[in-house]
């Protein structure tokens, strides 16, 4: 089956070839038969596409070891949830899904218009096809999926244990449409510069690709930092790495891009800006994909090792060559048709929003080439680390988030005294009635920039409240519907708008869980024994027993603690820590079992108030002389085995290691017989749950927005104003 | 058996992507110009169409007094105006032997 | 003043704050950067009793757990040497060889490196990780 993998990818690079041929022979001399074609490569790739993709998928469900992906990334004992999500924790597995994914969306966008956008399609046709046969390149020639081993290994390696967790299952997939959702946007950005039609036309075709983009994206986000709150044991989510960074830079550039196309779409303004933003963001999302795989900011001189960064990086030039040629090239075409008519609009809330955004985006790149940047000027590499990174992140936020709260209130055009009045009063009075509050509460103005937050949430919050109050008043006006009703159709009817301000909403609120929980935390380090207790933030954590588990694939220590405050019984936790056996017999027959990788299993006790958090680090030293006398009986035993007659020693051999297997369950049991003191880490963090919650809000907010109304609906829409504005035709053509 | 499975994914592919190849092969529309223009000029009467609707809710909504969207809706609606007549004489130009080309279904 | 001469004094007055901003941040981040050394340069230059902080990858094969210490070998990027370090406290949980690790040292007896408590700090891995076949892998409780 590998061979037929690695033909259909021989086979996919060809087509997606033709694509780039077809494509552009039929935009400037073939007319439209060979658009056609060229457009249903794209289908035909996604199709062959699929086909390889299931191919892969099949040998890890199987756990066919002659594939080198699944014996490396795989093992029989591993869930099959995980054998499937397997496929793309490999270099080579997650080449092909970056490009499949290409290949599916990009078949969406161009079925989507294929109607539409005539002259520019074919052109970004061809870019997506140069896209998809550069990743095609590199599972041929650099990191092939379909590699297979001569002598078929009995057992895979396994999958590293810390992807073993659904959040980080979804990341890669949703990270890599958000990637490939933003390429759409810069292909048909390219087309419309080459074709110089940078109009209505390809600002609606592109938008909502872009939306999409930036929803999946987010998504992986988020799952990233849950997955490192939830699974790994520091206890945090975002650590300003730069593989976190990478996926974070196109997200606030697209950011401001779904936001200023709104200008060039009503005023005909910023066309050289928007060019700019959403050629960086297609730029910016292949630069993520090869921050993750190249190896470059560990050193220079691990990149040049890395088989994959120079096609990379000669792919990335040539996207930065080319965007700027192009711009400059079509600078007359990129004319603005109207100036800003007042720095009192909502045309510069926008732009004022956009240099925000693009100032964090130049802070988390600087902060995260510096050690490239420091080692080229100053011969010493040198790195920022968090506080660098929130000492100019945390103001910049601030007011990005205080500018979602005024633009939906100030209107286009020109603000005016009276809409300034009617619009700022209430969330106005709210973030002051909020910040007064907050003296009341002990200890909340210990943090000033927290409490001066919560009343700029408070501030969004209460704008959106009051617009979705007014729609709602404003529907009820005139078409007589119960509350709800109303509601749901002045929403329904104006999806993009509601939606936006459903994602202001939700973003304030993960940023006001991000601050108070960052800024309110209590976190200690503390050893118990069973029955002792620590205290923290006013709540008394028990360590009531340890516990252990030897099973298939690790040995589990681990710790059962109550939570009280007050004496009122609040939470029980359970976290363990798991060892995993090294391959390394040098540490023994019963040693190898405790001297692997080990990762930690969080407790947590996720609340609207607050999360209780903690992990536990048994010490293994105690256990040490009995596993040291262990491998000395086993050794002695493997040893005796060898003096077995041959017809014996299979079965001598499966008897030895069953009582091995007893061995080292009862090694694991003095956890629990004879415990002794373990390290514990506990931090409680105020409202952090508020930070999934805001998340979950955004998205559904992303949603509604990219939600397309029915068709019907549009049409009746149009045709009542096509019929009112022809009247005022027939009146002035008098 | 393998190189079978190939071959006839290849003859699919083959066949799918060289079916509009088959038809008479035309070339380059002669009025291609044209009909971008006139898509991108319904294009921008659609957006135009959902500005006015978008001010209309911003004044229902107070955020546009009474007499300041009177002005701005005429700004607007003179703006669409404009459109319909550039969309007119495109219409026109492209002739009466060609049929009219159908408006893009509007996307909200 | 006409309307064009002001939109152009607003967009110097940007340009220039916006450059003002920028080499601010770009001046501060050489002060707030922590140098890191490779482990070519502790070898070479590291005194007794000053602590530095040392980055690279570990060297495979080079990672022992005994008496509840971490012996590991950190790689030079630049050279064919390494440096052994000993470690006591936290371990992060990605910490594995092969993966970027950042820890503060002091230079002790020899060569090796003494790891001051709970410094040791992992980097997201930036290369996807191929380990070679292996056989066998299973826990207690499997057939091996």
């Amino acid at each position: 089956m590998a061979t037929v993998g690695r033909a259909l990818l021989i086979v996919a690079f060809a087509v997606a070839l033709y694509g780039i041929a077809a494509s552009l022979y039929g935009a400037f001399a073939g007319g439209r038969a060979w658009v056609d074609s060229g457009r249903r490569a794209v289908y035909a790739l996604a199709g062959v596409l699929t086909l390889a993709f299931a191919i892969m998928e099949i040998a890890f469900l199987r756990s066919d070891f002659s594939f080198n992906v699944v014996a490396t990334h795989s093992s029989t004992t591993t869930p099959t949830f995980y054998k499937a999500t397997a496929a793309w924790s490999s270099q080579e597995g997650s080449l092909l899904l970056w490009v499949w994914l290409l290949s599916v969306w990009s078949s969406l966008a161009l079925a989507l218009t294929r109607r539409r956008v005539r002259e520019v399609a074919p052109v970004a046709t061809a870019v997506l096809m140069t896209f998809a046969s550069f990743f095609l390149m590199l599972t041929i020639f650099f990191a092939q999926p379909f590699e297979t081993l001569a002598a078929v290994p009995q057992e895979g390696t396994g999958l590293n244990p810390l992807l073993r967790h659904p959040a980080m299952m979804f990341h890669p997939p949703m990270l890599y449409s958000g990637y490939t959702l933003f390429s759409i946007p810069f292909a048909f950005a390219i087309g419309a510069l080459v074709t110089r039609r940078l109009n209505a036309e390809w600002i609606v075709s592109t938008r909502r690709f872009a939306l999409a983009a930036w929803l999946c994206l987010g998504i992986g986000i988020v799952l990233g930092a849950r997955w490192s709150y939830t699974e790994l044991g520091w206890g945090g989510y975002w650590a300003w790495d730069p593989v976190e960074n990478a996926s974070l830079l196109p997200w606030l550039t697209g950011t401001a891009f779904i936001h200023s196309i709104m200008i060039q779409e009503r005023r005909g303004m910023l066309k050289v800006w928007n060019a700019s933003l959403v050629l960086a963001t297609g730029t910016l999302a292949i630069l993520g994909t090869f921050l993750v795989r190249s190896g470059i900011l560990d050193s220079i001189h691990a990149f040049g090792a890395s088989t994959l960064g120079i096609p990379f990086l000669i792919l990335i030039g040539a996207m930065v060559l080319g965007s700027v040629g192009l711009v400059v090239w079509r600078r007359a075409d990129l004319a603005s048709e109207h100036r800003l008519d007042s720095l009192l609009s909502r045309e510069a809330v926008f732009l004022l929003q956009n240099v925000l955004l693009v100032a964090l985006a130049f802070v988390v790149w600087w902060g995260t080439f510096f050690p490239l940047i420091s080692e080229a000027v100053t011969g010493t590499r040198a790195s920022v680390g968090p506080p660098w990174f929130d000492k100019y992140i945390v103001p910049l936020a601030f007011l990005v988030v205080a500018l979602s709260g005024i633009g939906p209130l100030v209107p286009w055009r020109r603000l005016t005294l009276a809409s300034v009045r009617r619009g700022f009063v209430l969330p106005g009075a709210a973030a002051l009635v909020t910040v007064l509050a907050l003296v009341a509460v002990p200890g909340a103005w210990a943090e000033p920039k927290a409490a001066l937050f919560a009343g700029v949430v408070a501030f969004v919050l209460v704008s959106v409240g009051q617009e979705l109050w007014r729609g709602m008043r404003a529907r009820q006006a005139s078409a007589a519907e119960p509350a709800p009703v109303a509601l749901a159709g002045v929403v329904r009817r104006n999806r993009r708008r509601y939606g936006g301000y459903v994602v202001h909403a939700g973003f304030a609120i993960l940023l006001l869980g991000v601050a108070v929980s960052s800024s309110f935390q209590h976190a200690k380090d503390v050893s118990l024994r069973p029955g002792q207790s620590a205290r923290v933030d006013g709540f008394d954590i028990r360590y009531v027993r340890a516990t252990s588990h030897a099973g298939a694939e690790k040995i589990s220590l681990g710790a059962v603690l109550d939570v009280t405050k007050d004496g009122r019984h609040v939470a029980t936790l359970r976290t363990t820590r798991g060892f995993y056996p090294s391959q390394d017999i040098s540490q023994g027959i019963v040693g190898r079992f405790f001297g692997g990788e080990s990762e930690s299993e969080v407790g947590l006790r996720a609340g609207l108030g607050r999360d209780i958090w903690t992990v536990i680090n048994p010490n293994i030293t105690p256990l040490l002389p009995i596993i040291e006398r262990g491998n000395r009986t086993f050794r002695r035993a493997m040893v005796g085995i060898m003096n077995v007659p041959a017809r014996n020693r299979q079965q001598a051999a499966a008897q030895l290691f069953t009582l091995r297997d007893a061995a080292v369950t009862a090694v694991a049991r003095r956890f629990v017989t004879s415990p002794w003191p373990a390290d514990f880490r506990f931090i409680v963090s105020p409202l952090a749950t508020w930070i999934w919650i805001g998340a979950i809000v955004t998205f559904l907010g992303g949603l509604l927005a990219l939600w397309p109304a029915p068709a019907a609906a549009r049409r009746r829409v149009t045709a009542g104003y096509a019929a009112r504005v022809a009247r005022e035709l027939a009146r002035t053509a008098q | 058996m393998q190189l079978l499975a190939v071959f006839l994914v290849v003859l699919a592919v083959v066949a799918f992507v060289g079916a509009p190849l088959r038809g008479r092969t035309r070339g380059l529309d002669p009025d291609h110009e044209l009909r971008a223009e006139l898509a991108d000029l319904e294009a921008a009467k659609e957006a135009k169409y959902r500005e006015i609707r978008d001010a209309e809710l911003d004044q229902r909504t107070g955020k546009l007094s009474e007499g300041d969207h009177r002005v701005l809706d005429g700004e607007l609606r003179a703006e669409a105006v404009a459109l319909l007549k550039r969309i007119d004489a495109v219409r026109a130009r492209l002739g009466a032997e060609a049929p009219p080309v159908t408006p893009p279904p509007a996307v909200s | 003043m006409n309307p064009s001469r002001k939109r152009r004094i607003r967009l110097v007055v940007a340009l220039t704050a916006a450059l003002l901003a920028a080499s601010a941040l770009i001046y501060t981040s050489f002060s707030a950067g922590s140098d890191e050394q490779t482990a070519g340069q502790l070898l070479d230059a590291a005194v007794a009793g000053k602590t530095y902080t040392l980055a690279g990858t570990v060297k495979d094969g080079s990672v022992r757990r005994a008496d509840g210490v971490l012996w590991f070998s950190v790689r030079d990027p630049h050279r064919p040497v390494a440096v052994r370090v000993r470690y006591t406290g936290l371990v992060p949980d990605p910490f594995r060889e092969g993966r970027g690790v950042m820890v503060k040292v002091q230079r002790g007896q020899g060569d090796v490196f003494v790891g001051e408590k709970d410094t040791m700090v992992t980097k997201c891995p930036s290369k996807f990780q191929v380990a070679p076949p292996r056989p066998g892998s299973g826990g207690p409780a499997s057939a091996t």
